[in-house]
Parts: structure tokens; sequence; C-alpha cells
């Protein structure tokens, strides 16, 4: 008997932990969490611990699947084929696309951690119809915070608790960075840290919070207005931050007469060095008492007034209209549309500012400012943040964000000790400079499509729209629809390549996303999509390939399925060029190396890639002569750079021929045992005085202009006012002398570009008789079933079956449901049958369940009568994707699905 | 005084993740206790034997609710009340180290000792059909093979929280014995006399006083931008009619 110990990076969540496999005779025995690693320090989590499972599961594929000639989409019959018969239909297919049409393929994927591969792909053949599931997810909290303080949580940022006093938590967010988040939670309350969730429901995190505040769903803006209404209105405010760090103290002209009405007034002798991100903006110096250039060596920015540049043009400080803004949003206000009495929200921005204001933290680390100015300490006021999903996935949710990062910012609270913290590559510039084409013209047949699929607008002229503001993308991304959909909109494929609207595909590669299930918004409209016929007896959408490692409800509406291998069997990385697990204090990335082989005929995803793309010449994966450059995907890992000689690659660790140097440096083809003798991991440590304050510290921004982590060097000024989104609206009020929307959609965008953050009910709320559907229903995600790639597991399963309905127990008896009958719940769009469960943790006009437990019959080769067929549901069924006229259940801004606002009534069965 | 291992489990911080329950399995089921089996594993009502579970209940009424995520395992107490009732023997109490074992070799599954244990922590192995139960991973943490800092039950390593105190809690110095006493650690029903081993430690609440007094500083921002304005020196002030 022998037994051996591997190290891998774990994939049961999008965590990432670094484990210890351990093997007797090549059978997976027991895996642990790796003590050597960064980033759960040897924890596992439930999921983490049952890994072992997945490899037993009886649902797993193990041959490519053709559907059976005659027999239906999702009647999942099959017949077995070979890799060589798979990639021969891949390729005859492919290779006429994109000789033809390359936009007729589109791929997305639900796994949004190889993106810098997948995207890669994409963009090679040339399509622009590429996305992970980022849309569905959060992106509301990605685009909200990165457009306005350069970063984001998750793997962009997060709550640096071992300085924090008081920790805020907003609405559900526990299965992002779950383990590192949970030593720290447990850490941050064993130092006597304050924890406050705010959340229609207590569990989760919140169960352990000192201080629980229920929310009504969708609401979570009118708080934050509020708390910014509170801040200001007290002086609790930090000005030195706001003047110095934020563009509060620039100049907005706020003139209706002027064509740079709303934009931030400039000096126009002043020539900016890079056009991209001019550093030209005025303040109103209080001292002088006259405009000055934003950031002129001993001027200090008037926050408030209103004041005239000697041309006689009327501008006012940001931080002036900020506040004019949130001057009507009192407590008061928001007590009426959160539920939460006015004298708590009074108090909670007591708490925040009070705890910001008084219990500095300064540390002797001297750092220099991008203005030239040095400091010899850093300061951080101890209030920190987190929040995700429970945020983001409402239509309202970019406007909520922005509204977060706002309050965020006038605690002074961004890139300090205590605070909030970024990590590497953030902070990035506002907004980031990757762009996708501008126009349908850079989509071309047998060429790489002129520019990224996802990229970060700036303004109109940077949408992906025709001469006729229509979209180029089959999501409508960065359309006038949803202008900074910055991750994609996988939630419309499907009903937009059915209708044909705005065109029809031809392929749609899906990689680990149920579209048939639970990652879609209208469960039974997508599969009768996907099994629909047009006129001429062929499918709508013609050929639908499915990669997954499991069977699932939508593997069997594939044409093609691909067996996917698990975690444990193949190579991957967690690349700097995608989202690595960054630290606060500097770049890490990490390595998966198969610890047992592929089962059956598995083959990893990236394989698949590595192969299509050869076989179709894509340039990046070939050489001059045409001939293959790769020989497998970690040959690929260890020789690809961006571009030639770059010395930027997938993996930073150990670059350079002989391994001895970081994140730049030619390839190392012995990369791969490095980072396997070093746990699979790679941390770079920044020097003390580049890990804080670094959008706008100098030293930092040198090195990360060095490290081709940035390409330019400018500070990274807090949006407090959004000028982006001004020009958006310009546009929209036929102000803006270039592209314009078209007019159907003007006035949707000229109410949700709003520069400042404003509440709005969401969209499905103000389209719902909510006297008939009095209820919110949300979802959450049980700590053992975070992501659903696992719901059959052997072990999982014993602690999450099926689900109920939970029920604040007055609004159960209102309803004369009893704890555990049967019972429906009911939207504008449907009903579905469950059970019931009184509950005292949510608040009475919020029902809720746990999400992606209830499964299809037939699904994951559980028995018949498994309990998550004959017990278990999903809200999916009562969301739609369309909302009464037409118009998509998206926020207008980012195009996230807005699946947290379904609104629903309750009756017995 | 002989010692007694334990586990002193942290409601304060525990989240009830179930690191603990998946990670016990995992240990215990490949090693020495098991295997830990399950049935219908993929069918109607799946069960299977777990040495831990949580239990997650709610305290009070709405919104004064707490929800507590409760871990619960063999108590291995000192007085078990599962030992004597053993007819084979097959139950028994680790003078060594106050552990509370069951031989599977010598128990003939007939219940007596999970009739008794009031804390329902002992469960009859579906297949194998023998009583199993927490061993506190005896077969880990005395394994000299293993570096000193992992010879630790599987679930105390795997708690991302670290909500899972392990030690000797006769041993007054140990972690376990400390948090015991400064964190009003207790023992789950002592009315049964059972003198439980696994301790519980309460939730502590952090709280924030604030003073009205204390919102408003002398350097308040508003000021500088002349948004808290000195009064006029024209307007009426005492000074204006007292003259003593």
């Amino acid at each position: 008997m022998s037994t051996e110990v591997k190290t891998t990076t774990c994939y049961m969540c999008a965590c990432r932990c670094g484990i210890r496999v351990h093997l007797r005779d090549g059978e997976v025995r027991y895996i642990e969490g790796n003590p050597a690693h960064p980033l759960n320090k040897g924890v596992i989590c439930a999921k983490g611990a049952s890994g072992i499972m997945k490899q037993k599961s009886p649902a797993r594929l193990t041959r490519p699947l053709r559907r059976k000639a005659g027999a239906e989409r999702g009647a999942g019959a099959f017949e077995p084929i070979s890799w060589d018969e798979a990639f021969a239909m891949l390729e005859k297919r492919l290779a006429a696309m994109r000789a033809t049409d390359p936009k007729k393929f589109a791929l997305f994927t639900g796994r949004d951690q190889m993106q810098a591969l997948t995207g890669l792909f994409a963009r090679q053949f040339g399509t622009p119809n590429y996305a992970a599931h980022g849309g569905f997810c959060s992106v509301n909290m990605a685009a909200g915070l990165i457009y306005t303080i350069g970063g984001s949580f998750w793997e962009f940022g997060g709550p640096d608790l071992e300085r924090a006093k008081l920790f805020v938590m907003l609405g559900t967010a526990e299965d992002h960075h779950s383990n590192p988040l949970k030593i720290a939670i447990s850490k941050f309350k064993r130092d006597g840290g304050r924890f406050i969730s705010v959340n229609p429901v207590r569990t989760g995190y919140s169960a352990i919070a000192d201080e629980w505040v229920p929310i009504r769903p969708g609401t979570d803006g009118a708080l934050l207005l509020a708390l910014n209404h509170e801040l200001i209105a007290q002086g609790l405010y930090d000005r030195e931050f706001v003047a110095r760090y934020t563009n509060g103290g620039q100049l907005v002209v706020t003139d209706p007469a002027s064509a740079r009405h709303g934009l931030l007034a400039v000096d126009e002798d002043v020539e900016p060095d890079n056009p991209l991100y001019p550093q030209n903006q005025l303040w109103w110096d209080r001292h002088s008492g006259r405009a000055v250039l934003s950031h002129t060596p001993g001027a200090d920015p008037r926050l408030f007034g209103s004041y005239r540049l000697a041309d006689g043009t009327r501008v006012q400080p940001a931080f002036q209209l900020l506040a004019e803004r949130v001057q009507p949003h009192t407590p008061e206000w928001a007590e009426g549309i959160t539920g939460i009495p006015a004298a708590t929200i009074r108090r909670l921005a007591h708490e925040m500012g009070v705890t910001a204001r008084d219990e500095k933290i300064e540390l002797p680390i001297a750092w220099t400012d991008c203005w030239g100015n040095e400091h010899q300490t850093v300061i951080g006021n101890p209030v920190a943040f987190h929040a995700m999903r429970g945020l983001a996935a409402h239509s309202n949710g970019f406007q909520t964000v922005r509204a977060l990062g706002i309050l965020m910012s006038l605690l002074g609270t961004i890139d300090r000790p205590g605070g909030f913290r970024h990590k590497a590559p953030f902070p990035r510039a506002i907004p980031p400079s990757a762009k996708t084409p501008t126009g349908p013209e850079g989509v071309q047949p047998g060429k790489p499509l002129a520019g990224l699929a996802l990229g970060w607008p700036g303004s109109p002229e940077d949408l992906f729209v025709d001469a006729d503001g229509k979209p180029v993308r089959i999501d409508k991304g960065f359309s006038w629809e949803y202008p900074l959909s910055v991750h994609g909109l996988m939630h419309n494929v499907i009903t937009n390549a059915w209708r044909g609207d705005p065109y029809r595909l031809d392929t749609l590669m899906i990689f680990m996303a149920n579209m048939a299930w639970n990652s879609t918004m209208n469960t039974d409209e997508v599969r009768r999509m996907l099994n629909d016929k047009g006129a001429d007896g062929e499918y709508r959408i013609p050929f639908l390939v499915v990669c997954d490692a499991f069977q699932s409800e939508m593997t069997a509406f594939a044409d093609l399925v691909l067996p996917d291998t698990t975690y444990l069997e193949r190579h991957d990385v967690m690349s700097m060029l995608d989202r690595p697990i960054s630290e606060f204090d500097g770049p890490v990335d990490s390595v998966r190396i198969p610890v047992v082989p592929p089962k059956g005929e598995c083959k990893p995803f990236q394989e698949v890639l590595i192969e299509l793309a050869s076989r179709l010449k894509l340039p990046a994966f070939v050489d001059a002569g045409g001939a293959r450059k790769y020989r497998d995907y970690p040959d690929f890992i260890v020789r690809h750079e961006t571009e030639p000689g770059s010395g930027i690659g997938f993996l930073a660790g150990w670059r350079g021929a002989d391994g001895s140097k970081a994140l730049l440096g030619e390839p190392n083809p012995r990369q791969w045992e490095m980072y396997e003798k070093n746990n699979c991991v790679f941390r770079y440590e920044l020097a003390p005085s580049y890990r804080y304050m670094r959008n706008w510290n100098r030293g930092y921004m040198e090195w990360a202009q060095r490290m081709r982590l940035r390409r330019y060097g400018e500070p990274i000024l807090v949006h407090l006012y959004s000028e982006v989104l001004q020009k958006f609206r310009l546009a929209a009020q036929g102000k803006w002398p270039g592209r314009r929307p078209p007019p159907e959609l003007a006035q949707r965008v000229a109410t949700h570009f709003d520069p400042l953050p404003f509440y709005s009910a969401p969209l499905e709320t103000q389209a719902t008789d909510l006297e008939k559907y009095p209820l919110a229903a949300i979802t959450q995600r049980p700590m053992a079933m975070y992501h659903s790639w696992d719901s059959q597991n052997a072990w999982l399963r014993q602690i999450h079956a099926h689900n109920y309905l939970f029920v604040n127990p007055r609004t159960a008896q209102d309803a004369g449901i009893a704890d555990g009958a049967w019972m429906w719940v009911e939207s504008q769009w449907g009903k579905v049958r469950c059970m019931g469960r009184h509950s005292e943790a949510v608040e009475p006009g919020t029902v809720w369940t746990w999400n992606a437990i209830g499964k299809s019959p037939g699904a994951w080769a559980l028995a018949p009568d498994a309990n998550e067929f004959t017990k278990g549901f999903i809200l999916n069924h009562l969301i739609s994707d369309t909302l009464p006229g037409d118009t998509s259940n998206s926020d207008p801004v980012t195009g996230q699905a807005g699946w947290y606002d379904v609104r629903v009534r309750i009756y017995p069965q | 005084m002989s010692k007694q291992l334990a586990l002193v489990i942290d409601l304060n911080v525990c989240v009830g993740c179930h690191a603990c329950v998946t990670s016990c399995k995992e240990w215990n089921t490949q090693g020495a206790a098991g295997p830990l089996t399950d049935q219908n594993a993929y069918g109607a009502d799946p069960t299977g034997t777990f040495f831990n579970r949580v239990q997650t209940f709610e305290v009070g009424e709405f919104p004064n609710t707490e929800t507590v995520h409760f871990p619960k395992s063999c108590l291995h107490c000192e007085d078990p009340p599962c030992v004597p009732v053993c007819p084979t023997g097959a139950s028994y109490k680790r003078a060594e180290d106050g552990i509370v074992l069951v031989d599977y070799d010598k128990c003939i599954g007939c219940k007596y000792c999970s009739w008794a244990c009031p804390y329902g922590a002992r469960e009859v192995d579906g297949e194998q059909k023998v009583m199993k139960k927490c061993t506190l991973c005896v077969d880990r943490i005395y394994d000299a093979k293993l570096p000193e800092a992992e010879r630790k039950p599987a679930c105390v390593l795997a708690c991302p929280t670290s909500a899972r105190l392990f030690g000797d809690i006769h041993d007054p110095e140990s972690e376990a014995s400390r948090a015991i006493r400064e964190q009003g650690g207790y023992a789950l029903m002592p009315e049964w006399g059972t003198h439980p081993a696994n301790h519980y430690l309460p939730r502590r609440k952090t709280g924030k006083r604030l003073h009205a007094d204390e919102l408003e500083r002398h350097d308040n921002p508003l000021k500088v931008d002349g948004r808290l304005p000195r009064p006029s020196p024209d307007a009426p002030a005492l000074d204006d009619v007292t003259s003593w």
C-alpha cells in the first residue's frame, strides 16, 4: 500500500483554497486544507472536504456524446462518439463560421475564472459573443465600485478586518472569498470588533453579527443615500480624504446652457499628458478664493458653494452636488422605503462616522503621493464593508453600489488600513483602459476580433454598436440598452438567439453553466426555446455544445456533450490576467496540477480550446508558418506571452529563463515544477510603502507600471461624481457631440446615467401590482452548497437534499400556511409548489429559499424519487428575463440580471 | 488528575458552514473508525453515518432573532451514561485521556447506549449495524508521523472560523480550559450529571455606546467650508444683560 500527498488548488467553489490530497494506490482518500497556503492557511470548508465524493459521482460524463438522430433536445438520448469525431465536427462547423461570419459562434461560460483563455480563444476566433456569468452574478458590484473607486470586492479587493473596528456587511455575500472571510470575521470578532449585518435574512455570517438590521430587498440604495445624508449633515466625513483623494473638490460646470454642462471644468491651457485620463480639472481654492488647477501645491478646494470662472461659467464643487443630492434623503425618508427605523439609520451613520474619525490608525509607513507630497505615515479609518450579490442582483443595483462606494469614500476608507483594500492588479483606472471594438467592422471573417469582447466604456464612443446604435453582440452588451455591461449578459443569450434579435446564432457553446435550470431567469421558457424549431424544421439555435463534468439539466439539451475533467484531474491557472487570488499586500496567483488522471475519456476544457484553436489556426496558437504552436495546455501556459516578447504570461511566478523573475520575464520552461514545489502558489509581497493608498501612491504606480500591471500612472481619484455617466446622459439629452442613443432608449439612458447616485424602486417592483404580489422573494446559498456544481455530492446532499420557502410566522399565519405545510408561491410570471418553513429570521415582507437545491427529474444521475425532485424547488420558475413592455429585467446601466427583484404572493396548497 | 481531552466549541464565531461535518466524515470513513457508510446516497432521503452534525435553530422573535448554529458530536462525558448500559463492554471510556470509544468487534448494535445518551450523539451505522460516534480522531491525535500542529481532530483543523478548540480540560493551563474559564464556557444539560467534557462558549456581543456630545468635534469639517458658522458677535448674548 503506497500513500502519497500532492498539493493542488481546490475548486469545489470559486474560493480556490490550497489543498493537500492524500492518495492511496492512486485513489483519492483524503483532502485537507494546506497549512502552507496563504489563502486558507490550512482550513477547508464543507465542500472542499467533500471533494472526494465528486470523484465518485455517478453523474460523471466520461465520453463525448452526440444527440441521437431523431431524439428531441432535452430527452437526454445520446450516443458516445470519439474525440476525433467530436473535434472533426467542431472544426468543420467553426471553420465555416469563422470564414464567413464569426459572430455566429457564441461562447459563454458559467465559470468566470478561466477567462484569460476562453476570452483569448473567442477573440482570436473573431466573435464578439463571449462572456462568463458575471452579468447574472454580481456585475453591478464590479462595475458600480470600479467606476467609483477603481476596484471592488472579492478578487478585486475587500474589507481589511485585520485592523477594522467596525464591519458592516450588506446583503448576501457569503459565497465570495468564503474561507478567507470566515477566518477574518472570526478573528475580527475575537479581537472585539463590532459586526453589523444589513440583510432581509439572518443566516450565514449574519448569524454571528452583533447587530442584525433587517431590510426590505432592493432598497439598500435608499439606506445608503440616507447614511450619506447623515454623514454630510453631521460633518462626519473625512474632509481631507474627500478633498485630496476624490473628485469632491473638483468643479463641475453647472450651466444648462453650456455644452459642458455636468462635465468637470478644466483648464484648457493645460494640455493633458494623457487625454484618456486628463489631470487638468479645477478646484476653487479656499485660500486664494479663485479657481486653480486641481491639486495645486498649497491649495485646498472648497467643497461647498457656487462659483463663476473667469469666462462667467457657473461651476460648483462635485461635493456640493452630492450634498444637494442626498439632502432630501433623510433617515425618515429611507425608513418608509427600507423598513429600518430612522433612529437606527441615524445611529448607524453616527457609529460609522465616529469610529472612522475617532479610532484612527496611523502606521509608521512613509509614502509619496502622485503629486509629490511626502507622507510620514499611513492613516486608516477603521470602518470596513463587504457586499456582493445582495446589493448587485437588483435592477437598481448599479446606483446602489455607487452609493456604497461613496459612503466608503466619505468615511475615508479606500485602500487604507482597517477599511477597504485593493488586490492586484487593482486599483485600475476609472474606467479601466481595456475596450471592445466600437462597431460591426470590428468583426471580420477570418480575423481576430479588433478589440476585447468585454471592455470598459468611458464614453458613448466606446459602445459596441452599429451606425444606427444597434447592438453588435448577441446579448446586446455595450449597446444603449446596457452601455456598461462589462461582464456581458449571459442571461440574454438564449432568448436573443431564439428570437433572432439582433440576429441568429449558428453555434452556442456553453461551458459549466446550467442554463436549462438554475443559471437562467426563466427556466421553463429557456427549456422551450432550446427545443424550439423554426418553420424550416431546424432548431432556432441550430447547434448547442455543452462542456461539463456532470450530466445536468443543461447537458440534456446539447447536440454535442464534451466531458470535462474535475479539478483534481487537470492543470489550471488562477491567472493575473483573469481573477487571481491576490492578497491586500501583493499579487498572488496559483495553479492546479492533476493529482489523478482524467476519468474515462474526460478532457479538460482548456485542452479542448487549445486543440480547436490549433486546428482552426487561430493566430495566437500557431507559428508564422501556420503550424501548431503549443503541444497542450501546460505548454501553452509556459510559453504564451500576451505579445511576442512582452514577458507577460498567464502565470506571474518564477518567470525568466531560470525562474528568478516575478510578474514580468521571459518564459521559464520549468515554471510548472516551481509552482509544484511551492504548494502551487506564488506570492509577491509589495514593499510596505506600496501597500496602501495605491490609487494615489506614486511609488506603487511606478512599480505597477514597471511590472506592466498598469499601462498608465495617473492617480485614480474616487469618482464621487461620475463624469463617465454624465457623458452618456448628455448623449441621451441630445447634448453630446458624438454618438446618441436611439430615441426609444433616450429617456431610459438619461434617467439611469445619473452622475450622482439615486434611488428608484427596482424595475420589476415598478411593473408589479404590489397589492396582488406584496412579498419580495430572494435566494441565498447555503455554505455547504456554494455554487451549484456539486449538488449531487453524496455527502453534501445529506445536508441539503431539499429546500423550504422560509416565511416569517406572522406572514405565514396571515396566509394560512402552517409550518412545514405544502404551499404555493406565485409571481406574475409563474408559480411553484413548495414546503413552507416558519422563520423569525426573515423580515415579514420577504420570503426566501436556498438556491439551486431543487433539480429537474432525470438530471445528475439521481434516483427518480430523489428529494431534489420530489420536495426541492427553484425560484427561477417565478422569475422573468423580460418585463412588460418587452424590456429586459436587467439594470439599465450594466445589464445585471434583476433576479432578486421578483414579487410574489403565497397561499396554501 | 488524569487527562480529559475535549472540544470547546465557540458559538460566538460558528457560522454553520458544516466544514466540521464533512471533514470529520472524510477523515473517519477512511481511518480506523471507518467506514462511515451512506444509504440511498443518490436516492430518496439519503442518510449516512456522521460523527458530527450542525443543528441550526432560531431564538427570539423578529426582529430580535438570533440564528444559532450548533455543532454537536459525542461530548465524551466524564460520567458517560452510554458506558454502563453496554451489555458487551463495547462502549468504554479510556482512562488515559477520557475519550469515549466503541469497540466495533464487541458491539452487537443493541442501541442501549444511544437510548442512554441524553444528547443523541450516537448513530448506528446503516450498513455495519454497529454503534459509531466521535473518537476525537484518536487515530490522528497521537500519530507521531504527523507534525505536532496537525495532531488534532480533523474538524478542528478544518474549521474556517477556528471555532473548535481541542485540549485537556483537566489541565487548567490548556487553551481549552482557559477559554471555558474566561469566556463563560458551559456544558450541555448539566442536570443529567453526565459531566460532558465538551463545552460550548456563548455568543458575546460587542456594542458601541455613543454620547451625543461625541458627534461634533472642534475640527468638524463643515466649519472649513463655512457650513457651521459661529454666531455673529451682534447677536444677543448674556454679556449684554449681566453686569455682576
